[in-house]
């Protein structure tokens, strides 16, 4: 006696692998995503890529109305994040543009200033408020806080001369001489 | 009767004052013009709140600016692309239907569609054998429960108590 047994009907190879596969894109994407999340901010010792900051009317630099990163090589550049809206940037507003009235003349240090999730009124009230004379200008878009995956502001940003990262300082300067300090590990 | 309409007239006339001061005040922008706007987007600052009621300085800073731009004449589509421009995608409360973004809407109906798939399918196969029972059909399952069936395995053990 023998007995045959009719196949069951199931998904489709190509079906199951396809599911698969888009299944497995989906955790990668969301790996991916969570995993830039928890980065945290870019580390001293990446090389930073460039990107361009567009500036304030008022605030250009030598008559340009945006400036790269790849503009300042050879210089140490400091990298400010600020919004109108952030107190504790209050507490260094003054600091920074005192840092930068001394290194301005050498040529040597370049300060720059990245308006973070703010308007551009307001903005403009704070930069006349503390008399802020180096280049600003607003960070389009927020990408530039996203490339360097700031976590609030203030955060400030030195970049050696060869525009690799060097110092992460995260919250206000306590000081002028904190500023200096820190330009000056990578002045000869 | 005569202090009832001077109180009467003096309530109306102070309401429509206030109301007056409030909305030229503002450049004849009310709050819920603002806010019919700014309930579209989300401050990247405060995520999860949307910006009509954010109750930080960035927030109050942003639905000024609406009603500067609302004031000035810009329309709701310009409003919001201003933003976008400025702050990015991510400040809308609708994702834009672009790129990557497509996910968010082509993936919860597929999940959907997918998950009642497999209930559906996983219901048949359950209420089958119930059905084989009760005599309305289906051969495969008919082969496990028939006396015919019954009585080849009575065979079969049989068969296998002799040999022992």
């Amino acid at each position: 006696m023998t007995e045959t047994t009719t196949p069951k009907r199931g998904v489709p190879l190509w079906a199951q692998i396809t599911i698969w596969v888009f299944l497995a894109g989906l955790l990668v994407l969301v790996g991916v995503t969570l995993g830039k999340r928890q980065q945290g901010t870019v580390q001293p010792g990446d090389a930073i890529p460039d990107f361009t900051l567009p500036l304030f009317s008022g605030y250009e630099y030598e008559g340009k109305s945006e400036v790269k990163l790849s503009d300042f090589r050879g210089r140490v550049v400091v990298l400010n994040f600020w919004a109108s809206w952030c107190k504790p940037c209050e507490q260094e507003a003054a600091e920074l543009e005192e840092a930068w009235l001394f290194y301005e003349p050498s040529g040597e240090v370049m300060f720059l200033g990245a308006d973070y999730v703010d308007t551009e009124p307001e903005a403009r009230s704070y930069l006349k408020k503390f008399s802020i004379t180096y280049p600003n200008g607003p960070d389009m878009g927020t990408k530039i806080s996203q490339m360097f995956r700031i976590r609030g502001v203030p955060e400030t940003y030195f970049i050696d001369q060869n525009g690799a990262l060097y110092y992460v300082k995260v919250g206000p300067f306590t000081s002028v001489n904190e500023i200096k300090t820190l330009v000056e590990q990578k002045l000869p | 009767m005569k202090k009832f309409l001077f109180i009467l007239t003096l309530t109306l006339v102070l309401a429509g004052l206030f109301t007056a001061t409030t909305v030229f005040a503002q450049g004849g922008v009310t709050d819920d013009e603002v806010n019919a706007i700014a309930k579209q987007l989300y401050c990247p600052v405060c995520e999860n709140t949307p910006l009509d009621v954010c109750p930080t300085e960035a927030c109050r800073q942003w639905r000024e600016l609406i009603r500067l731009q609302l004031s000035e004449g810009m329309t709701e589509a310009q409003i919001k692309q201003y933003f976008v421009d400025n702050y990015g995608a991510r400040v809308l409360a609708e994702p834009p239907r672009t790129g990557l973004h497509w996910l968010i809407y082509i993936l919860p109906p597929i999940f959907i569609l997918g998950g009642a798939f497999i209930l559906f399918n996983s219901f048949r196969a359950w209420t089958k054998p119930q059905s084989v029972e009760a005599g309305t059909g289906g051969e495969s399952g008919a082969a496990s429960s028939s006396p015919e069936r019954d009585e080849y395995v009575a065979r079969f053990e049989e068969e296998l108590k002799k040999r022992k």
